[in-house]
């Protein structure tokens, strides 16, 4: 079986974020980056796939910049087979362009199957893997929690509002990972190891620049400061009364 | 001069609050543009289609068939980019569970520019959104160069405004195709749950509950408000609640009118999920909690005792 994963290299979610001097991106000094969380459901998922074939390829993609081959790095560490790297200065808001390049990549690959997380941690836009799907005309089904494969086919459960949508497909499709499809693998010291040997291809990703101009980048309005309205339940009608006529929410 | 096409949300026949989002945010992109906005509602046969004119939409295109009566991701991607191929200079929707898989869909056929949960819509000489990132750590403001474009707004971010339009409702024919994946079944919960990035109202709770069974506390409350129950990263992975409950960076972020954060000490990527609730209440035994930075009022003290005195005091507001 032969499977892909396109993984993004993200700043880790504790990490504080300071925003640049240009005003437009942030200041990456200091800052922690890691394997995009959701991401590592996608990576865990084809490597029980391959598994459970008992043969094949798992193939990591990213696009990033040169950093990002730490990212493919971690990935094979989990266990992945090689890595390629379609090498970008930076990223574009706009998910098409990199949708765009990495569906060229994966267009002629004969993978069965495509894994992406169902959105990175960093920009949020819950997009680049059902754009791949549609842009290579592949079935997708978004945000699955489950996912068993057998057959040429599958069938993968995603959460909706008030339910969960359980679908069936043919392969060759593409499927992003939600949190709950599997528990990730840590790797180990040996595949850590491994990892360093495992082919890393770089190439040019050739980004178009995606029709989203950067006007600024700046903090969230601060909140106003709170206030402890009392202790225990005795601030109950306190609480109440604040609510109701300081907040108007109630 | 272009026309906006908002592509609205249904449920059980009956349009979804965030449809009137979607609609006045298009409102303000076609006022802009100095075109009209045209509704599109998808859905099973009878769908309601009666409101969105009400809220500023020139014409509703309706287009229902059995096979639309839930979202089918194909078809509904059939339907919306064939109406949207029609012109449009931008197309809006709700950044729902439906809208996160429908929007990038759209932009894909369209092979156009996708702004993604967006938190606010303006235009001056373009169209101005405001995009965060990092879960609200920080907020880009972007201009959207690419025409045509998709937008997709977080629900709860753009208040619905009324300004009555004609809303003339016209019928489309359906032209879904055969779907490349087919939904086969939806299974709907013992109890029909509002989803947390929709509720305007939501209660979440975290290791202070110190048992799973002790959400039945916050379940109370939430229903008391009419609102939705969510979880912190720790009480989710520590599998007490289901991960659609939970909230923060690597969960949902939310935008509640009023969000209750009970025995949750308030860890950096938490917070960044409620950055955008209007009102944050904090209820910690813990007076150095963070949450109690984050929060507009806070209450000190066990909530095992803080809780059900306030659920007993909610009731009374509600029904008195």
């Amino acid at each position: 079986m032969k499977l892909a994963v396109c993984v993004k290299r993200v700043p880790d979610s504790e990490a504080r974020i300071r925003i640049g001097a240009d005003g437009k991106g942030i200041d990456e000094s200091g800052v922690k980056f890691v394997l995009n969380p959701y991401d590592e459901y996608a990576v865990e998922e084809a490597l029980k796939l391959k598994e459970v074939a008992g043969s094949g390829e798992v193939v990591v993609l990213s696009v990033g910049p040169d950093a990002a081959q730490e990212t493919i790095r971690t990935a094979l560490a989990m266990g992945a087979d090689r890595g390629v790297l379609l090498k970008t200065g930076s990223l574009p808001l706009d998910p098409l362009p990199v949708a765009q390049a990495l569906a060229a990549e994966l267009k002629d690959g004969g993978y069965d199957l495509v894994l992406f997380g169902k959105v990175a941690i960093d920009d949020s836009s819950h997009a680049i893997g059902v754009m791949v799907a549609e842009l290579l005309g592949l079935p997708c089904v978004s945000a699955a929690a489950r996912l068993v494969v057998a057959d040429g086919k599958g069938t993968g459960e995603r959460e909706i509002e008030g339910g969960v949508e359980v679908v069936e497909f043919a392969l060759p499709a593409v499927v992003t990972a939600d949190k709950g499809l599997n528990e990730p693998r840590y790797p180990a010291l040996r595949g850590i190891m491994m990892a360093k040997k495992k082919p890393l291809e770089v190439k040019e990703a050739g980004l178009g620049a995606g029709g989203l101009e950067v006007v600024s980048l700046a903090y969230p309005p601060e909140r106003k400061a709170g206030r402890i309205v009392g202790e225990g339940p005795d601030a109950v009608p306190a609480l109440i009364e604040a609510l109701k006529n300081e907040a108007k929410v109630l | 001069m272009a026309n906006v096409l908002a592509v609205l949300e249904q449920r059980g026949g009956a349009l979804k609050k965030v449809s009137y989002e979607a609609v006045t945010a298009a409102r303000r992109v076609a006022d802009g543009l100095g075109g009209e906005v045209h509704a599109l509602v998808i859905g099973g046969a009878g769908v309601a289609s009666d409101k969105p004119g009400a809220y500023g939409a020139d014409k509703v295109f309706v287009a229902a068939a059995d096979a639309l009566s839930d979202y089918q991701a194909d078809r509904y991607a059939a339907v919306a980019a064939g109406q949207a191929a029609d012109g449009y200079g931008a197309v809006v929707l709700s950044a729902t569970a439906m809208g996160k898989d429908l929007a990038p869909r759209i932009a894909a056929r369209l092979g156009c520019t996708l702004a993604a949960d967006v938190t606010d819509v303006t235009f001056d000489g373009g169209v101005i959104v405001t995009r965060p990132v990092y879960a609200g750590k920080a907020n880009y403001t972007l201009k959207v160069t690419g025409s045509p474009c998709v937008i997709s707004v977080r629900p709860n971010a753009v208040a619905p405004v009324q300004q009555q339009r004609p809303g003339a409702v016209e019928a489309v024919t359906p032209e879904s195709g055969e779907p490349r994946a087919r939904t086969v079944e939806i299974k709907q919960p013992e109890k029909a749950a509002l989803d947390v990035a929709e509720a305007t109202v939501v209660v979440s709770g975290g290791r202070g509950l110190k048992e799973p069974e002790n959400f039945k506390l916050l379940e109370d409350l939430a229903n008391a408000l009419g609102g939705a129950v969510g979880a912190s990263r720790a009480v989710v992975d520590a599998g007490w609640r289901p991960h659609a409950e939970q909230v923060g960076q690597t969960g949902k972020v939310v935008s509640p009118n009023l969000y209750f954060a009970i025995g949750i000490s308030g860890a950096i990527q938490h917070l960044a999920g409620i950055r955008t609730a209007k009102t944050i209440v904090a209820i910690n035994k813990d007076p150095d909690a963070p949450i109690f930075k984050a929060a507009d009022y806070g209450i000190v003290g066990d909530l095992f005792e803080v809780v059900p005195k306030l659920t007993e005091e909610i009731r009374k507001v509600r029904e008195g």
